[in-house]
This record gives structure tokens, C-alpha cells and sequence, in this order.
């Protein structure tokens, strides 16, 4: 599985903060930094509303995903049609660190009065590092009372996870939280 | 702010709060309840620990928040058919647990704290697992459930459930002793391409991270655990095959004497600990 | 294999938002992983929808994606409109349908 590969790749160890560190597979230490680099920049060319959106979605073949598989604006595009997703609304609850990325507690919140004429339409939920970005689409009615949702996710590696919501007047809104997932886990 | 700073700093606060506590004159037995939690449990013999933190300390808050609430909890799935599994007849003799134990709240309440226990008819040690499996052999004439089957494991978190909140309390027998000695000797030994011993990770160096988990005193009060990272609850054996590979070392049998021996130990060890199955742990 | 279990307030009401949970038992096998043994692509087998009603009308409804965690979790709120049953439905691929039903007293 995708997941245990990442774990595995933590098979070097050391400790951090005592006198004398004991360190194994240093390389694994140093290709770990570069990666981590990498996605900063990744992060820093991340930026959310509609022409981002586009951008990225041109430049989605350069990153790791194979040219076969749909990126997540492909899954986005696919659930909300042409709407452009503004910043907003969308509160989503992650934790900065996952502790292990085979289980990510999540909560998402989206500002709407639920009322028969107003209300959350559609909650979409992408893991942008995912081989498989599509999380859930979640449908909610006036009977939700608050657009809300709980969850857990699986999470491959440190990335962005981003939520898509479509109102029942069609307009669409959006919100991310970036989450590192913990690899080279013996689990303490 | 490191882990360790945030536990020290944790510590000084609990000292604090007791010291105010004790000035206002409230009884602290009351208010703060040694659990390994937030208050470390005072160690009633002499080994290579100061004082006893159960693993649910070195976890996240997301992580804990999982085991706290008894809904959330993915543990109690394995709870809820084991509590089916408790009254369902099987095997020849067609007995279910039940027909000899009747209510598992008042028969199996405390076993976990004293498991594993020596077994006269085998002389040696055997666990709730094993006993479980003798139980359905020997008296139900049933087939023994697999090491990972969701039957035996949700069993073993039914009976170990049981005793939830209730401290752990290994005794030394003149019976058991030879076993515990084996079990401490296995703790101490280094082994695997690592060279490491369970002490260096669990006894010299908990608290502090390796790669980017925190190290934990290794106790077993909450298993069978649910691990995050198995997706389902597993048992004490399958975590100690899971340590012996982490340092490179040709992990011991599910069910070997090795493991029952070093369960033992390592129960011993957390003595004082409140029962946690099902915890929930990275 | 999978076993639900499901949490709704035997009593509300008429109005109260109140919170639902739900957690069935279910490997949601990702079709990504290999058998370590053969090296064969363990099949995709995953709760692939929730549907979750009162009294028949949809109150919260989710497709699923490999990318959620094994023993699926939900919590999700409800404006209570007045007694009823709550029905709950998950989907595994291959088209077998899992419910669970829960009534709710308003008051």
C-alpha cells in the first residue's frame, strides 16, 4: 500500500536532543530535507482562488502524479461544473502534524444560514498529494441544520488538503489546511 | 517547545496544583488520581523507572481524543462483537462463553490485571489470548481462533475491556518468578542489526522523539491496541514483533514463550497503570 | 464483516440541531496495495457510498474514495423537524447495501 511504502522508508532512526544522538542512514535524513524543500516551494506556488486554480492545473503533469491519472482540479471541475470556487466559508480542522497518516481526524465547517432557499449544496474533499486526490462528496439538505461533517482521512505523505463547497445557488467557496504527515513511524 | 520541555514543564504544574491543593486542604486522592495520564503513577518496586507514564501520555491530543470518547473510539467495534461472541454457542460441546461465566462484567472483571499467569498443566506462562483459546478447545470443543482473527481479537478486547479503569497488579509467585526473570532478561539483552534492547528506547530514552515519534515507556495497559497505523486493534504479541524488526532483530512467534514471558515483564513493569483496552495509539 | 453501529438521540427537540454519528467495521481495502507474498494488486473493495435519511427525505449523503480511513467514521448534525426514523445505508463495491434504522422522539 501507498501508505506502508512511506512509513517504510523511515527505517533509519535517531534520536533527537540527547548528548550523545545515534545516528543511522544519514541519507535518508538528507533526501528527507530535500523533499521537504521541495514541497515549500510546491506550498509557495500553492495559492488558492480561480486563476491559481488554472495555473495549477497546467502545471499538474509536472508534479508526481502520472500523466493517466485526473488531478484533483479534474475531480473539482467534475462536481461543481464551470463555478469558481472563491476563498471563504469553508473552515477546515486538521491537525498541523498527523501522528500517522492512515488515520487524519478531520471536522469541516461552512458558513450557511441551511434554510430551505439558502444552503450547502455539496462539501468536495481533496488530498492534493494523494495518488487518489478524491476523499468524499459529501451532500447535505436544509434537514443538515448546519453544514457540517467529521471524518477521517487517509493521508500519503505531507500535503495540502483542500475542501471545495457548492451552495444551492450554484456559487462555490473553498478552504485549505496543510497537513505533514509523520513518516518512519516505529509508533513510539 | 520540545516534548520534553512541555512533560517537565507539565510535571512542575501537576507539583503546583498538588501543592495548592494541599494548602486549600482538599483531599488530592479525589481530585487527581494517578493514571499515568497527566499524573505520573509512583513505581511500588525498585527497576530502571522513576515514575510510570502509560503510552496515552506521549500521544497526540487528536490521537487521544480518539481513545477518550467511547463513540468515536474504532476499538469498540472490535468491543461490540465481542460482546456478541460472549453468549454465541459454538463447538461440540455446544457451550458459549457464557454457559460457564455467565456475565462477563462480574466473571472476567480484574483478569486483565493479572495476565498473563502461569499454567500448571503446561508449566509455563499463558495469556488472555491462549486462555481464551483454551477455553474454546478444552471445554467448548470448538476450533481455537487464529492469532489475527477479528474473533480472538475482539474477545481479548471484550475480556481485557472488563477490567478498564482498574489498576494493573502483576504479582511475583515463587510460580511465575522463573518466567519473569526470563522475561526481564529478554527486555535488557540487545539484539538485532540495531543492537538495541527494548531499556534504550523504553527506559533511557522515553519521551524523547525518534524520527518523528515520541518514545514511550512501552507499557501494555491499553492492548489490545487499536494502532492508526494497523487500522485495527492487535495484540501485545504482534507489537513486540513489530519492536524486534524495528531494530533488525528475527521477530519471536505470536503465542511463543518468549513473548508470553516478556509480556510478563513488561505488564509487571506498568504495574499501578489503570487497564485502557481498547487505547488508541499511533 | 462490516457491523455498524450508529448514534442518534432518543429524544429532541422540534428544532434542535442536534449531532449523528455513525462507524461501521470495514477494511476499505484501497486497491493500492500488494499482496506481500504473491505481489498481486489486492482488488479494491471499499464502503463506497452513506446515505442517511428521515422519514425517507435525504438528511446527509456521501460518496466514499479510497482515501478514507478503514472502519468508516461520519458525525454530521440534524435540525430536528419531528419524530421519526433515521435510516442509515452504506454501499460496499459490488453492490451489497448495509443499514441500520434508529427512532427519534421529538418532544
Amino acid at each position: 500500500m501507498y501508505l506502508r511504502q512511506t512509513c517504510q522508508q523511515g527505517a533509519g532512526m535517531f534520536y533527537a536532543g540527547t548528548a550523545n544522538p545515534i545516528r543511522i542512514s544519514r541519507e535518508t535524513e538528507e533526501q528527507m530535507t530535500d523533499k521537504l524543500h521541495l514541497k515549500v516551494v510546491d506550498r509557495r506556488s500553492f495559492v488558492l482562488g480561480a486563476s491559481a486554480v488554472a495555473a495549477l492545473g497546467a502545471l499538474a503533469p509536472l508534479g508526481s502524479t502520472p500523466a493517466s491519472a485526473k488531478a484533483w482540479q479534474d475531480f473539482m471541475k467534475e462536481a461543481i461544473g464551470d463555478a469558481k470556487p472563491a476563498e471563504g466559508k469553508v473552515k477546515v480542522d486538521l491537525p498541523e502534524i498527523a501522528e500517522n497518516g492512515n488515520t487524519v481526524p478531520y471536522k469541516i465547517h461552512v458558513d450557511s444560514p441551511m434554510s430551505e432557499s439558502d444552503y450547502v449544496k455539496s462539501v468536495h474533499v481533496y488530498a492534493t498529494g494523494n495518488p487518489g486526490p478524491q476523499i468524499i462528496d459529501a451532500q447535505f439538505t436544509p434537514l443538515s441544520g448546519k453544514a457540517y461533517v467529521k471524518s477521517r482521512m487517509r493521508l500519503a505523505k505531507t500535503q495540502d488538503v483542500v475542501v471545495v463547497a457548492q451552495m444551492s445557488d450554484g456559487k462555490a467557496y473553498m478552504g485549505k489546511a496543510t497537513v505533514k504527515v509523520t513518516i518512519g513511524g516505529c509508533g513510539g | 517547545m520540545t516534548p520534553i520541555s512541555g512533560i517537565k514543564m507539565m510535571k512542575k504544574m501537576i507539583k503546583l496544583t498538588v501543592g495548592v491543593l494541599l494548602l486549600a486542604g482538599f483531599s488530592t486522592s479525589a481530585v487527581l488520581a494517578a493514571d499515568g495520564k497527566s499524573e505520573a503513577v509512583k513505581p511500588a518496586a525498585e527497576f530502571g523507572l522513576d515514575e510510570i507514564w502509560s503510552g496515552y501520555h506521549f500521544a497526540k491530543k487528536e490521537t487521544q481524543a480518539l481513545q477518550d470518547d467511547d463513540f468515536d473510539n474504532p476499538g469498540n467495534l472490535w468491543l461490540e462483537e465481542g460482546a456478541a461472541l460472549w453468549s454465541k454457542v459454538d463447538g461440540d460441546a455446544k457451550k458459549s462463553c457464557q454457559s460457564c461465566h455467565n456475565d462477563a462484567s462480574k466473571s472476567m472483571k480484574g483478569v486483565a490485571t493479572r495476565y498473563p499467569v502461569y499454567y500448571a498443566p503446561r508449566k509455563k506462562l499463558i495469556n488472555i489470548e491462549q486462555r481464551i483459546n483454551l477455553c474454546r478447545t478444552e471445554q467448548m470443543k470448538a476450533k481455537p481462533w487464529k492469532w489475527k482473527s477479528k474473533q480472538l481479537l475482539a474477545m481479548a478486547v471484550y475480556v481485557n475491556n472488563q477490567s478498564k479503569g482498574m489498576p494493573v497488579n502483576i504479582r511475583i509467585t515463587a510460580e511465575n518468578k522463573p518466567f519473569w526473570e526470563k522475561g526481564k532478561a529478554f527486555y535488557y539483552k540487545r539484539r538485532g542489526q540495531l543492537d538495541m534492547s527494548c531499556a534504550h528506547c523504553h527506559e533511557k530514552y522515553y519521551g524523547k522523539h525518534i524520527r518523528s515519534n515520541v518514545l514511550s515507556q512501552g507499557h501494555i495497559n491499553g492492548f489490545p491496541t487499536y494502532r492508526l497505523k494497523w487500522q485495527k486493534p492487535g495484540s501485545v504479541h504482534r507489537r513486540f514483533k513489530g519492536c524486534n524488526k524495528q531494530v533488525r532483530a528475527k521477530p519471536y512467534g505470536l503465542g511463543s514463550d518468549e513473548y508470553n514471558n516478556l509480556e510478563l515483564y513488561v505488564k509487571w513493569r506498568g504495574n499501578g497503570l489503570p487497564v485502557e483496552t481498547p487505547a488508541v495509539r499511533n | 464483516m462490516a457491523k455498524p453501529r450508529i448514534k442518534v438521540p432518543k429524544m429532541a427537540k422540534v428544532g434542535e440541531i442536534v449531532e449523528i454519528k455513525s462507524m461501521i467495521s470495514h477494511k476499505m481495502e484501497s486497491g493500492r496495495r500488494k499482496d506481500k507474498k504473491t505481489g498481486k494488486v489486492i482488488p479494491r473493495k471499499i464502503i463506497n457510498a452513506l446515505k442517511v435519511t428521515f422519514n425517507g427525505k435525504l438528511v446527509f449523503s456521501a460518496s466514499l474514495h479510497p482515501s478514507v480511513s478503514a472502519n468508516p467514521y461520519f458525525a454530521f448534525d440534524f435540525k430536528v423537524p419531528g419524530s421519526g426514523d433515521m435510516v442509515f445505508e452504506w454501499t460496499e463495491d459490488g453492490g451489497k447495501v448495509i443499514t441500520a434504522k434508529k427512532s427519534l422522539k421529538a418532544a
